[in-house]
């Protein structure tokens, strides 16, 4: 199993007490599948993508990712699995802004060590970013800038792909145009996917949904 | 519009660090802007004392046309031809440092002196027994009252000057039967021309002590208003931060029904309740500076052109004012890009907001281009200008020029580093650090000026102090200097050094006018140690044996410089002129100064004393020789000097010159350091967004703040790098020209890399520490605070 959430328990402190985010969620997802993640605003859903990718810790259960338990990992283990295991497609992109597309294209790959030019290209050009390579990211739109951003994640071949709403800044074609070019690309490399979303829709559209309400799995 | 103004003001509770950066970059320039006013106020009040001493601001004088004494028996044939005339004799008292002036209070013009000899009491007191010396009371206090009438204190008299009886004075300066001047009473004086010799001479208009500190004073002006420059830069960034961080609550305002009038209205009130308490914060503060500083100021002047000026502050309402009004000023010139923001905030948030540090490439471009233009006039004015003018705006072009061009000078280095870097997160460190520059860029210009200015005044007081020390073992060739009490003990004194010694030099000097200033003339020697020593800058063939033969004379670098002499011209002396034969260099000394045979010299001022003696002898003998003189003539302290001693005695004077200018360089730096810090933990709290994704891929935060601290580093070495020759050329300036036009002297300039290096290594050390907070806080900052750059970012 490439992914396993075992009893998983996360709680903030807030101004009106503790807050329960996730309360014993159990999760599991294999190499080559995807899953979608649903549920309303506040149900828990981006905390548990951020434990998966182990940008955070639980404070209960487990978390294991390609056999590493990210719940007792110190930093740079954790920091080590997301730059060669994990890649992130965020809602917001995130792209670096000090760097051109091709720069951030090629960045997570060969932070991993596993920059392939030659699949690089061949992503930039499905992507549709071939003649885009030497702006900057605030001379794109949103749509282009999520395709850069996809394209950073699948450039470093993750074995796997978390994304956070990746389509909910982006308008219904575009947003579809996109999972399309994602669910294709994933499917050719063989990551996982674990992908965050409101719509119903969207979400038949992988292999599995699991949807959480209240912090738990319903 | 109450609840507007809470809500803005509640900003500042919520931050109150940002709220102590602010309150302290405004008052740290305000210190230091208003403390060095403190001190050129207080400094030109002490110059208008002193020329107001004796009315010569107001009252006419007669003069004798040579320069030299009036015969007294002149003063007493134009009193009876109906002249109404006041004697004056006026000389230094060189063993009290004091410049002592004789009236008479019986003939004195009304209103001449302010002290007080209005009742007949008074006038009974100073004219007593002995006589009295009014004085300043902080003169009377540093005074040795031996030999000297009964002490008074006037607070109206200015320092380092005494005032006394006439005859007492003409005793004291050993000028019986002779004046210096005479002032003419107001009003109608006979129809009659002047006896020959004597000429009348218009009130000055000014005095000539403030002309000469004008240079100086500009000088501590220019400091004050850098290091408030670098000041404002604090405050800046401190101010744009927090627009940054109130937009959303200022757009909310709007939303809710304040207009943008109304809006800009509370902004500045805001504002200027802040400027209001950091500016008394910092007149306070300045106050402090100035008092701090002030006794160094005064032996600077003192050093440097002879003016006394008073070493207590007084406090003065258009002093602390004008600070409050700097203070206001300021705030709303570091505020003026962030209000110009506010009045075009759009209503409603745009997709993708600018980020408070990326200004465009374009207006880094205009910049630099203004930056070059600058130059190109500072070039310009070096070339072709003259005079302190060309001087001071040949350097301000220069440091505002180079300061526009740096931005986009890192800019340029950064991209290139880009270009030329290999693995990825070194590519990243480059564009990352080539992203930041806009938002840093006020912090290092300002780092950019201070750097500079510490290396060009450094350079300047360094080269300075190497001549001078090579200048004093060269003057100060004689390994004894002897004075004698009188000339009957004078002449035992040589007869029993001839045996004794190499050779007795007998130093002479007489006061004199030179081209209308006062000045000296000195009688040397012909001998080795002149003829091997003295430090001549241009000089006819056969020098020596010219003067000896008494065919001219030698005239001081100063002299030669203001009156624009050349080699072979002639000097008016009492007894005819004399023609230029040589230059020799003089520093430190404010007056002009003739030196020729001392035959010639005793020719022409024959009442010169012949007291004092330059002994040459085997330097190993000179401490046992010294004390046998003082056992054989019972001589006082101070009377046998050896050359050690007057060599330490000089650099301690030197040392004490430039303290001032030290401690400015000191403070201006701390201040950029503190500037640096500022825009540092700016910026530290916008990059998150840049910083949260990469930390996301893999980079550990500690190894981000690795890369931080570097980043930091880098800009200030490259800030180094070009305040490097900035500031050899800001040297250069000071030395070949400012100086040249200030003082009348050339000094070469030496470069000292040790001292660079050791100001290098402070400036890095100042950027890492003033980094530290920003980054041990990247270092340890919660996952939650990065992951809401993914949440809810913008």
């Amino acid at each position: 199993m490439l992914l396993t959430l075992t009893a998983v328990t996360k709680t903030y402190a807030t101004g009106e007490g503790p807050l329960t985010v996730l309360d014993g969620i159990d999760l599991a997802l294999q190499a080559g599948t995807s899953l979608a993640l649903t549920g309303e605003s506040g149900s828990g859903k981006s905390t548990l993508l951020h434990l998966a990718a182990g940008l955070d810790l639980a404070d209960a259960g487990r978390v294991e990712l390609a056999g590493v338990n990210l719940t007792t990992a110190g930093d740079p283990v954790r920091a080590g699995l997301r730059r060669g295991t994990v890649g992130m497609v965020f809602q917001q992109f995130n792209l670096i802004p000090s760097l051109d597309v091709a720069a951030n294209l090629a960045f997570q790959a060969r932070l991993a060590g596993r920059h392939d030019p030659a699949w690089t290209a061949q992503l930039a050009q499905v992507l549709g970013l071939s003649a885009l390579m030497g702006r900057y990211p605030e001379q794109l739109s949103g749509g282009q800038q999520q395709r850069v951003a996809i394209g950073r994640t699948l450039a470093a071949r993750p074995q796997l792909v978390l994304a956070d709403e990746p389509t909910g800044n982006l308008d219904e074609a575009t947003g579809d145009a996109v999972l399309d070019l994602m669910l294709r690309l994933v499917a050719e490399t063989g990551a996982a996917l674990l992908m965050v979303t409101h719509s119903p829709r969207l979400a038949g559209r992988l292999d599995r949904r699991v949807t959480l309400s209240a912090g738990r799995i319903t | 519009m109450r609840a507007g103004l809470s809500a803005l003001l509640s900003h500042w509770l919520r931050h109150p660090v940002q709220l102590a950066i602010l309150m302290l970059g405004l008052a740290l320039a305000t210190a230091l802007w208003s403390g060095v006013q403190a001190i050129n106020a207080e400094a030109r009040a002490s110059y208008d004392r002193a020329a107001a001493v004796l009315g010569q601001n107001r009252i006419e004088r007669i003069v004798s046309q040579d320069g030299g004494p009036v015969a007294q028996d002149l003063y007493v044939a134009l009193r009876r031809d109906g002249w109404k005339v006041s004697p004056v004799v006026e000389g230094r008292l060189p063993a009290k440092d004091l410049r002592l002036l004789g009236i008479d209070p019986l003939t004195l013009p009304a209103g001449a002196t302010s002290v007080p000899l209005r009742s007949g009491a008074d006038l009974a007191d100073f004219l007593s027994g002995g006589g009295r010396l009014y004085l300043n009371p902080e003169t009377a206090a540093g005074l040795r009252p031996d030999g000297l009438p009964a002490l008074r204190t006037d607070p109206g008299l200015p320092p380092g000057t005494g005032l006394t009886d006439i005859g007492v004075a003409q005793r004291l300066l050993g000028m019986e039967g002779r004046l210096s001047y005479l002032l003419v009473s107001p009003g109608a004086q006979p129809d009659r021309p002047l006896p020959q010799g004597l000429v009348r001479r218009a009130p000055d208009d000014g005095t000539d002590i403030a002309r000469l500190t004008d240079s100086f004073h500009l000088n501590l002006t220019a400091f004050g208003f850098l290091a408030f420059a670098v000041g404002l830069f604090i405050v800046n960034s401190a101010i744009g931060l927090a627009f940054e961080q109130r937009r959303a609550m200022l757009r909310t305002l709007r939303a809710l029904g304040l207009s943008a009038r109304e809006m800009m209205g509370l902004v500045l009130l805001e504002l200027l309740v802040l400027a209001l308490a950091a500016g008394m914060i910092g007149i306070g503060l300045g106050y402090l500076v100035a008092a701090a500083l002030l006794p160094d100021v005064a032996a600077t002047l003192r050093g440097l052109y002879g003016a006394e000026v008073t070493g207590t502050l007084s406090l003065r309402p258009g002093w602390w004012l004008a600070g409050l009004g700097m203070a206001m000023a300021g705030t709303l010139l570091a505020a003026g890009q962030s209000l110009w923001r506010l009045w075009h905030l759009p209503l409603l948030a745009p997709a993708q907001p600018r980020a408070w540090a990326r200004a465009s490439a374009r207006s880094l471009w205009r910049q630099g281009v203004a930056g070059a233009a600058l130059l190109g006039l500072s070039a310009g004015l070096l070339a072709f200008g003259t005079g302190l003018p060309a001087g001071f705006g040949g350097l301000a072009a220069l440091l505002v020029g180079a300061a526009l061009c740096l931005p986009l000078g890192l800019i340029l280095v950064t991209g290139l580093g880009g270009r030329m870097a290999r693995g990825v997160l070194v590519q990243w460190f480059w564009a990352d650090t080539r992203q930041q520059v806009p938002g840093l860029s006020l912090a290092l210009m300002a780092l950019l000026l201070a750097l500079a200015a510490n290396i060009g005044v450094g350079t300047m007081v360094s080269s300075f102090r190497q001549t001078f020390v090579g200048w004093l073992d060269q003057r100060l060739a004689s390994e004894l200097y002897v004075t004698a009490r009188s000339a009957d003990e004078a002449r035992r004194l040589e007869a029993w050094l001839a045996p004794r010694t190499d050779a007795v030099l007998p130093i002479l000097s007489a006061e004199t006018p030179l081209f209308g200033r006062p000045g000296e003339a000195y009688g040397i020697t012909d001998h080795p140690t002149y003829r091997d020593n003295w430090p001549l800058l241009t000089a006819l063939p056969d020098v020596w044996g010219r003067i000896a033969a008494g065919q001219g004379l030698m005239v001081n670098e100063q002299l030669y410089r203001a009156e624009a002499l050349a080699l072979g011209d002639a000097v008016d002396l009492p007894g005819g002129p004399l023609p230029v034969v040589g230059v020799y260099s003089d520093y430190g000394n404010p007056r002009p100064q003739v030196l020729m045979a001392p035959e010639g010299l005793m020719a022409r001022f024959p009442d010169t004393p012949r007291l004092r003696f330059g002994l040459r002898v085997d330097p190993d003998r000179a401490r046992a020789l010294a004390t046998a003189l003082g056992a054989e003539f019972g001589l006082p302290d101070g009377a046998v000097v050896d050359q050690a001693t007057l060599k330490a005695l000089s650099l301690q004077v030197f040392e004490q010159t430039f303290a001032v200018t030290a401690a400015l360089n000191v403070l201006t730096l701390g201040i950029a350091g503190l500037a640096m810090f500022a825009s540092l933990l700016t910026l530290s709290g916008l990059r998150l967004p840049q910083v949260a994704p990469v930390w996301a891929m893999g980079l550990t935060r500690p190894r981000l703040a690795l890369l931080d601290f570097a980043r930091t580093l880098l800009l200030a070495a490259l800030t180094l790098m070009a305040a490097l020759p900035l500031g050899l050329a800001l040297a250069w300036v000071l030395l070949a020209v400012v100086n040249v036009a200030a003082f009348g002297w050339r000094l070469p300039m030496e470069v000292f890399p040790g001292d660079l290096a050791r100001l290098g290594g402070i400036a890095l050390l100042a950027a890492g520490v003033a980094s530290l907070i920003p980054v041990l806080r990247l270092a340890r900052i919660a996952p939650a605070a990065l992951l809401r750059v993914f949440a809810n970012e913008r």
